[in-house]
């Protein structure tokens, strides 16, 4: 079974965290990853920075300029990652944008995180329909769990479609927004977490965008699987440094 | 083989709709209506009213003799120039900004390079009393003062992108950005040919205006609809898109697509896609564009800021993988030499990025008795500054 999967299982509010390679400097990766399995979280993001995240708000956009500018590139990410099941156990997702995914050959990335032992993918900008009729086969054929993203927008036909395309967990957007809005949650966001968990879809959800800290991680898992935070801890990183990272991760649960 | 737009916005194997799912409410919104309410007669008479009334079209055709001379074949101009506020951009924005009303959103935004799709922008909002917001990179801002001046007269707010670049495609990335965070009520007008579907064959039908247009005007002065060659000059190609659109299936008619080679195609400083691009995805949609091995999208160059785009619309990514337009570069030297020409021997100044089409004459012979049709796209006004400091005027 899926890293994923079994995770989910255990039935533990999963705290994910993601953050961005090659940042805040180019060989921190392997070190915060065991930072943040060490300190408790359950899953983490590994960010492939992209010169053009169009998802994505100032914080995360500045994270990925800097370490595209330090050096960092697909095959030197994987270069980090090579002997990182050594040293963490907890399931590893990749996210980033289709195009550095797409020049390296979907076939050839999918095959390296296998090997690597990265349980999944979130591409945000790789829509179902060519998901499912071009690359679908691959990632079965790897093991790979593809992440789909949800809306406030997104219509219940659509939602059951994603949740039909979906073996792992459906990554819901919390709202209309880039990441790292600061707005907090409202009614609104509790009417949309309300409705999504009446839908009983097949897919567990996990909550992200405007994940700050512990009551909206809090408020966010009440009805949902777990939450991921993105900014906020990219803001810690910025501020506090690697060795800070077990002070953010206790101030959240 | 075909070259309009398939169902999905395929042009071959280009297009499409790459995008988060936070953009899939907007765009499917859009998918689903446009090609319907363009084809309501109610929206037509409106389109075709602004467009004779306000934009003044139809744009002159005119036989260039003295150029014709010089270069020993026929040549005649798409008077693009002429449109209200100097370019066929106009165009485009009359037809969304009519759509946005349709879908029934009160907010309008906008990216821009040099500033001319940002000042068509801004003009058809002030024209409707809509509000709009035009993003525009923070370096452009500093090198295109007198557009942002005049966008601001016109009612906008100019925002500065302050991320990456700093430039067109970053801008794109902040318009992008902002229609996530605004889904229901805010219409996000592009202003060529790409992005994800089914923003480049939009844009293409409106810009179409200037085929159809050329159709009957040759056939008024030569008795024949179709030209031997269109030329145009294509950055993102939203002129070239409406120059071609009538002729995409008459393998009869030439078609002519003239990048920006900058400094040279191999200077490291240039814009020729075609050239230099790889098949990748930018701003939603598949097609060629500059980037590095590791799918990073790099920074192209041109003295046009109109060409200075680092992908190309996916219909003319397809025209060229199918062989069916002959893509030519032209460097800023030879762009700014033709564009004098032009200036001296018909009178017509025009913008950077039209010179550019116009410098293929230097190179590709033409016969005697061939039908050249140039599409003139914009005029020279906003382009002064770099004359001037090119020629020392």
């Amino acid at each position: 079974m899926n890293r994923i999967n079994q995770k989910i299982k255990e039935g533990k509010k999963i705290l994910s965290i993601y953050f961005t390679a090659g940042y805040p400097e180019l060989n921190d990766t392997v070190r915060i990853l065991e930072e943040l399995e060490k300190n408790g979280v359950d899953l983490i993001e590994i960010g492939l920075p992209f010169s053009d995240p169009l998802a994505d708000g100032p914080t995360i956009q500045e994270s990925s300029t800097a370490a595209l500018k330090k050096g960092m590139h697909t095959e030197l990410l994987f270069e980090q990652l090579k002997d990182i099941r050594k040293s963490v156990s907890i399931p590893l997702i990749i996210m980033g944008y289709f195009n550095p995914v797409f020049q390296y050959g979907v076939e050839a990335f999918c095959k390296k995180c296998h090997e690597i032992g990265i349980d999944g993918l979130i591409l945000p900008d790789l829509p179902l329909d060519v998901y499912q009729s071009e690359y679908e086969v691959i990632f079965k054929k790897y093991g790979l769990i593809n992440v789909f993203l949800i809306t406030p927008q997104t219509s219940d036909e659509r939602i059951k479609q994603i949740d039909d395309a979906s073996n792992g967990f459906i990554y819901m957007v919390s709202s209309a927004s880039t990441t790292g809005t600061t707005k907090g949650f409202g009614e609104e966001q509790q009417h949309y977490f309300d409705r999504i968990s009446a839908m009983k879809l097949k897919n567990p959800q996990i909550v992200g965008f405007g994940i700050n800290n512990a009551e909206t991680f809090k408020q966010a898992t009440r009805s949902a699987a777990g939450a991921i935070i993105g900014s906020a801890f990219i803001k810690h990183l910025t501020s506090h440094g690697v060795d800070a990272i077990s002070k953010f991760v206790k101030s959240i649960r | 083989m075909k070259y309009h737009a398939d169902e999905k916005g395929y042009y071959g194997e280009f297009g499409g709709a790459f995008i988060p799912e936070m953009l899939y409410p907007n765009t499917e919104e859009l998918r689903q209506n446009y090609i319907r309410i363009m084809e309501e007669p109610l929206f037509k008479k409106e389109f075709d009213q602004l467009l004779k009334d306000y934009v003044g079209r139809p744009t002159p055709l005119y036989f260039a003799e003295r150029l014709s001379k010089k270069y020993n074949t026929k040549i005649y101009l798409k008077r693009e120039d002429l449109c209200h506020t100097g370019a066929h951009k106009v165009n485009n924005t009359i037809g969304q900004i009519l759509m946005a009303k349709k879908l029934g959103k009160n907010r309008i935004i906008a990216e821009t390079g040099a500033g001319q799709h940002g000042v068509a922008t801004a003009t058809v909002c002030a024209l409707m009393g809509i509000e709009c917001v035009v993003y525009m990179g923070e370096i452009d801002i500093a090198r295109q003062a007198p557009n942002v001046a005049r966008m601001k007269m016109l009612g906008a707010e100019v925002r500065p992108a302050l991320s990456g670049s700093r430039t067109l495609k970053d801008a794109t990335n902040e318009a992008i950005r902002d229609w996530i965070n605004n889904p229901v009520d805010t219409h996000y007008i592009i202003g060529s040919v790409v992005g994800p579907h089914p923003y480049p064959d939009m844009v293409a039908r409106f810009q179409s205006v200037i085929s159809e247009e050329i159709k009957w005007q040759l056939k008024e002065k030569e008795g024949v609809e179709n030209p031997d060659f269109v030329v145009a000059c294509v950055g993102g190609g939203s002129n070239a898109a409406g120059a071609y659109y009538h002729y995409l299936d008459n393998p009869e008619v030439g078609i002519i697509a003239v990048e920006a080679a900058g400094k040279g195609i191999d200077s490291g400083e240039s814009a020729a896609t075609s050239a230099l691009g790889k098949v990748g995805i930018i701003h939603g949609s598949k097609t060629l564009l500059m980037q590095t091995q590791d799918g990073q999208i790099t920074e192209p160059y041109s003295i046009s800021a109109g060409l200075d785009y680092p992908g190309v619309g996916p219909m003319h990514a397809h025209l060229f993988r199918s062989g069916r337009g002959e893509f030519i570069s032209i460097t800023d030297d030879e762009a700014m030499k033709a564009g004098l020409l032009l200036s001296k021997l018909e009178g017509i100044i025009p913008a950077i990025e039209s010179s550019h089409a116009f410098a293929i004459l230097e190179y590709k012979k033409f016969r005697p008795d061939d039908i050249v049709v140039i599409n003139l796209s914009g005029r020279g006004d906003k382009d002064l500054d770099t004359y001037i400091n090119y020629f020392e005027l």
